[in-house]
């Protein structure tokens, strides 16, 4: 019955479609960066097209291609550009002027995938995805540089199902930098004190009860989860050569199909792999 | 509608007679043959009492509907109409005796709803300023409204976090027309898509499949689904509909119940306030923004209470993490147990718009708090001395009404869903109650039906033996006592104080524990003696009754146990202040709020100035002048009597228990502490994750052996798990605050000066005190009255302090105490082992005895100076328990210029959650003392009550 799935009981991960975007060649030069790394342009193409790969032919998913954009050189990473919780889309105002029209491309994809789109028009309010981390049963919303009280606000608005409870992202580009869900009920989570402590944040504010996986490497905490029909659990993460502590330890997760993603240089942009996609789980029958 | 049909509006009788037969149709089974069991069903829990008051005023106000002249003339009974908004939206009417208190409506309401799982529901009234308040049950009705129209409206008040584990169809059916309401009114808010899944099951439970013929194609917009409904959302509710096949209303229900539980806002009690300070780093605030002031909200849900700023969640404060809940003036305080990166609690405030809005929150938490965190609620303070509020959730906990509602034996009732069509913006059609009582298999009322049951359940049928327990306890513990059936008169003192009933139990999981207390207390006993193999000592005197001791017993010594975790950080915080010496007693953690302001109206009495209380010795005034918003005032009882022998060897003996007379709501539980130390080695990330787990966790912790240790280790306040730093020194250091302060008893000849951070460590009560009635007796040597009350400290959790050390000496223990037990870091003679003395007390068949000998070398003593600093030889501990008493013989031996010093320190607890003959108990232990040890004498008595109700643990 599509009905009792609707709103609350849509299963975590249970993802449908992805939306993705292409590299712009401005992204080597012009994307922001926390770093003064030196980004090869052809390797984090190849790096994206692999990912997109992996998601569309070896995962399955639908994946929804939205062409690069030069003078968008941040475009690629489209998550900061919406939040897709159930069948609603909250399409964001990212935090860096310069990237704020990256939601326009995005905010139409959604609308052709039949989302009910809700738009961030407040002027003071500002929200990347990338501090948005949904836990399946409440989102978590990072205040970061690029994320302000008033976008969470507008976040919590729109999914008001949900606890939306904020917490402050000390260090770092985005919430997500160091942490994300690495299935239901489990948060991965970087090892340094600043990770470590806005976990316990977040489990202070959660009436939920979370598992942990500590990774030795903050990055290496941003992975993507799915759940999926036929495959179960499956876990995107970076690879040995990125991380190899970090990976031994994903290493742990048994009952998890594994599927390391090369990032490097994507991650040199502060990117991480959930950056590079927005998820959506959609109902044939809905 | 405000109906008065007293003596002067008789004339209007007959009609209100007839709406009156009307309710009363419903009602009526409730009859007095059903009603002897009643009270005993209940067991201590208010319903018990209320049954009782119900059948009496339901018989009066038969009579007064049958014939006026039945009404007691001498009474002069008022009845008054009440009209009560159901949760479909009707109204109900319904006559009380206008002295008739909350739980008359209540019940005649229920009756009528024929609703058996009670406990979660209410009875509201809107206040001048439009405020819901909740009808306390306990207090007439007339005092709750003062004035306006006796208008009142029926609501859920506890929602159940999972309500599949309701046993009736009928109780879901009614917290579902309540959350509808909510839903509709915006309270509760929820997506398109949920107002969608919502609306499609409310459609299934009211019309049933979907009927194109019979019901069209328009058959919902009548009804209401959300704040703002859209024809959109209408059509999406029907093809929902159109989709469900031969559900029932009932399934629909739990459809419905599923899907809205897990709405984050699902029974969160929201109140506006003010930030006041800053919350903790952990609050994120928006950038560069001073929290000060910022609007917030504060809602109190199942689990603790939440922090909003608009939408969002800013801070959490589970229960567990809450040690004190209190109020004063229009602010409202919660004292936080220390996070992994603090040293100390920290006190959060929040303005609330006015005094009736803090208070509403206060007492909101208590209920909220006591409802699902404890296995049974505390009694509230018995009214004696009007200090402190006397208000305490008094109805069942879940986890009692979840016992009683295993026993529902009857069918399901038949009941009519009411149209929603009632929800409609127009509530207004009918006021004729939409369920009439069918046929059930059980002709009585709902009430009627939980009493019978309930006292056919053994279980529950063992709870219903307590009342008579209580009478009895009195004799039992006369008998306990019963080696002495006369107290030794020199220390008998007939003042009565007011002890307190403080029956809370820590919050066990309901998983680990049964709800009863009984039956847990059995599955602990067995558990205990399984774990330590002891002997069980139940006397066959006080069997059950015993069971409950014990599990008081548990409770507070897990008490301890958090009491003694706390006096970590203050000793912390202590040393890193340095020595203080003299000056006031209680310099730190201990906080008195500002008494002219504690109480209000109601229960909350005001003192405007402490030194006016008469019954205040001077010595104690001088301990009152502190304050703190947070803190709640106690009354400390302390009797402390020290036996010694010729050649110094004091013998102390304190008794204690603990007295029920706070301001401030604190958390009973006990338990749960004993997880935290038992944390403390494991590993942080573990412990910290396992919130919901601590509480089964602890609750075994609670009853194994360590907890035994632990008690003891409260006593000499060292050798705690938790306190790796050195406990060595600790340990001296203890040993020199104890000897301050018997010193200064002995010195100052005054118990009340007794009241040292030490002792209130010392005989730190859990939630548990003794009758109110029956105040402790023993007067010590001292001439004064030993009654007095301190409505000082309550905070005792604060370290030992060692400024009691007076100088006045008393010539006669001038020995003694030259070779008190100062510890004397200069000249360690090395450890010297020392044998144990025996102590055992007859009326204390042990049931387990925990010995520890500590030896120590020597520390960085506290010394008073003018005192040789003694070398402490060795220490030990013993427990013993016995059903209602915990005895703690601590044994020192001391060398100290030559002269070695034996001291022994008797600690006895009496738990009381029942009624115990306090002097009698504390009599036959000095008594028994004196047996023991011919060659000693009593030379103090204590006798420290006190209101500290143990924080529980709150994890991480």
């Amino acid at each position: 019955m599509a009905g009792k799935m609707a709103g609350l009981m849509a299963g975590f991960g249970h993802y449908t479609h992805a939306v993705v975007r292409g590299v712009p060649a401005s992204l080597a030069k012009e994307a922001l960066r926390s770093s003064q790394a030196e980004v090869d342009l052809a390797g984090a193409r190849s790096e994206h097209e692999a990912y997109v790969q992996v998601l569309g032919t070896r995962l399955g998913l639908e994946v929804v291609v939205l062409p690069a954009d030069e003078s968008l050189p941040d475009c690629v990473f489209v998550e900061d550009a919406a939040v897709v919780c159930g069948d609603t889309a909250l399409i964001t105002r990212p935090g860096a002027e310069s990237r704020r029209r990256e939601t326009e491309a995005m905010k139409a994809a959604l609308k052709e995938l039949n989302l009910n789109i809700v738009e961030m028009t407040d002027e003071n309010a500002t929200l990347d995805g990338g501090d948005v981390l949904f836990t399946g049963q409440e989102f978590f919303v990072g205040l970061s540089k690029r994320t302000n009280q008033k976008g969470a606000e507008i976040l919590a608005d729109c999914f008001k199902d949900y606890a939306v409870s904020t917490v402050p992202v000390l260090e770092g580009l985005h919430l997500k930098s160091f942490c994300s869900m690495g299935g239901p009920g489990l948060i991965l989570i970087g090892s340094s004190e600043h990770a470590q402590k806005t976990l316990k944040i977040m489990q202070q504010m959660s009436d939920h009860r979370y598992d942990k996986l500590t990774l030795p490497d903050d990055l290496a905490a941003n992975c993507l989860y799915m759940n999926l029909p036929n495959k179960g659990h499956v876990l995107l993460h970076p690879t040995a050569e990125e991380f190899p502590e970090s990976v031994t330890v994903f290493e742990k997760l048994k009952d998890h199909m594994l599927i390391p993603v090369s990032n490097m240089e994507k991650a040199k942009l502060d990117g991480a792999l959930t950056c590079c996609s927005v998820l959506i789980t959609k109902r044939a029958d809905i | 509608m405000t109906t008065e049909s007293g003596a002067d509006s008789e004339a209007k009788q007959p009609q209100e007679n007839k709406e009156k037969g009307k309710a009363k149709a419903a009602a009526e089974p409730v009859e007095p043959e059903n009603q002897s069991e009643l009270p005993a069903a209940a067991g201590h829990s208010t319903p018990a009492r209320k049954e009782q008051e119900t059948q009496e005023d339901d018989q009066v106000s038969h009579q007064s509907s049958t014939s006026r002249l039945s009404r007691s003339p001498l009474k002069g009974v008022k009845i008054m109409q009440c009209k009560v908004t159901m949760l479909d939206g009707s109204d109900f009417s319904v006559n009380v005796e206008k002295r008739a208190k909350g739980h008359v409506l209540f019940d005649k309401v229920c009756d009528h709803l024929n609703l058996m799982e009670r406990d979660y529901f209410g009875v509201t009234y809107r206040d001048v300023e439009n405020q819901k308040n909740w009808i306390d049950p306990n207090k007439e009705l007339k005092k709750q409204i003062r004035t306006g129209p006796w208008n009142f409206a029926f609501n859920v008040k506890f929602y159940p976090p999972d309500p599949a584990q309701l046993t009736e169809d009928i109780t879901r059916y009614y917290l579902c027309l309540q959350l509808r309401d909510d839903v509709v009114s915006g309270r509760l808010p929820c997506s398109f898509a949920t107002h969608t899944v919502l609306g499609s099951y409310t459609v299934q439970s009211e019309l049933g499949d979907y009927d194109p013929e019979e019901l069209g194609s328009d058959y919902i917009s009548e009804l209401r689904f959300a704040p703002n409904q859209t024809k959109e959302l209408e059509e999406k509710v029907m093809e929902l509909h159109k989709t469900y096949k031969a559900m029932t209303p009932a399934e629909a229900e739990i459809h419905f119940l599923e899907n809205a539980k897990k709405l984050s806002m699902y029974g969160v009690d929201l109140h506006h306030a003010k930030l006041v300070g800053s919350l903790n780093e952990s609050l994120a605030p928006a950038e560069g923004e001073d929290s000060e002031g910022v609007e917030i909200m504060l809602g109190v849900c199942s689990s603790g209470l939440l922090i909003y700023r608009d939408r969002l969640r800013i801070n959490r404060f589970a229960w567990p993490k809450i040690l004190k809940i209190s109020y004063k003036r229009n602010n409202f305080y919660i004292k936080i147990r220390p996070g992994e990166f603090e040293q100390f609690e920290s006190t959060i405030g929040f303005k609330l718009p006015n005094h009736r809005a803090a208070k509403r929150l206060w007492k909101v938490c208590v209920e909220h708090h006591t409802f699902f965190r404890l296995v049974s609620p505390e009694a509230p303070p018995k009214k004696f001395m009007s200090l402190g509020s006397k208000f305490r959730y008094s109805g069942r906990t879940q986890a009692q009404t979840r016992r009683a509602s295993s026993q529902i034996q009857r069918l399901a009732p038949l009941f009519e869903r009411s149209a929603s069509k009632r929800y409609n913006m127009s509530r207004s059609l009918d006021g004729a109650p939409i369920t009439e009582s069918h046929e059930t298999l059980m002709k009585d009322s709902a009430a009627d039906g939980v009493s019978k049951v309930i006292a056919t359940g053994d279980i529950i049928a063992a709870v219903t033996e307590k009342k008579a327990e209580e009478e009895k306890a009195e004799q039992e513990d006369a008998q306990m006592a019963a080696a002495t059936p006369e107290p030794s008169t020199p220390l008998r003192h007939d003042t009565k104080c007011s002890p307190h009933v403080y029956s809370s139990d820590p919050l066990r999981s309901e998983l680990s524990l049964p709800s009863s207390p009984v039956s847990s207390t059995k599955v602990r006993r067995r558990r205990r003696e399984g774990a330590r193999k002891r002997a069980s000592s139940v006397s066959p005197a006080k069997s059950s009754d015993s069971c409950r001791r014990r599990q008081a017993l548990d409770d507070r010594k897990a008490a301890l146990l958090d009491e003694q975790v706390l006096l970590l950080s203050a000793r912390k915080q202590r040393l890193e202040q340095g020595k203080r010496r003299g000056g006031m007693l209680f310099s730190f953690s201990l906080h008195l709020p500002d008494l002219s302001s504690y109480l209000d109206e109601d229960g909350y009495i005001s003192f405007p100035d402490l030194s006016e209380m008469r019954f205040l010795p001077m010595c104690a005034q001088n301990f009152m002048p502190i304050k703190s918003p947070s803190l709640i005032p106690c009354f400390l009882f302390i009797f402390f009597f020290l036996l010694s022998t010729s050649f110094s060897v004091p013998y102390a003996i304190s008794l204690s228990f603990p007295l029920a007379l706070c301001l401030c709501y604190l958390e009973p539980k006990a338990a749960s502490l004993t997880a935290s130390i038992a944390h403390g080695y494991h590993d942080h990330d573990s412990s910290e994750e396992e919130e919901e787990e601590t509480d089964s966790e602890q609750t075994d912790f609670a009853f194994d052996g360590d907890m035994t240790a632990t008690e003891s280790d409260a006593d000499e306040d060292s050798e705690m798990p938790t306190q790796d730093a050195s406990p060595p020194e600790e340990m001296v250091k203890h040993q020199t605050n104890i000897s301050e302060l018997k010193r200064s008893f002995l010195e100052t000849g005054d118990t009340s000066s007794g009241l040292t951070e030490w002792e209130k460590r010392l005989s730190s009560s859990p939630a548990r005190s003794p009758r109110a009635d029956e105040p402790p007796m023993i007067v010590p040597l001292e001439p004064e009255d030993t009654q007095d009350e301190l409505p000082a400290g309550e905070e005792t959790k604060g370290e030992v302090e060692p400024k009691l050390a007076e100088t006045s000496a008393e010539p006669q223990e001038e020995a003694v105490v030259a070779t008190e037990t100062e510890a004397a870091p200069a000249e360690s003679t090395g450890p010297t082992s020392l044998d144990v003395i025996e102590v055992g007390t007859k009326e204390v068949p042990v049931v387990h005895t925990e010995t520890k000998t500590i030896t120590y070398e020597s520390a960085e003593g506290e010394t008073n100076g003018d005192v040789d600093p003694g070398v402490l030889l060795s220490a030990q501990t013993i427990t013993s328990e016995t059903t209602s008493t915990t005895t703690t013989t601590h044994i020192t031996k001391m060398v100290k210029g030559g002269i070695s010093e034996t001291r022994i320190e008797k600690r006895i607890v009496i738990t009381g959650d029942s009624d115990i003959d306090h002097d009698e108990a504390l009599a036959q232990a000095i008594k028994e003392a004196k047996e023991q040890h011919p060659d000693m004498s009593v030379t103090k008595v204590v006798v420290h009550k006190e209101t500290e109700i143990t924080p529980e643990e709150g994890e991480d």
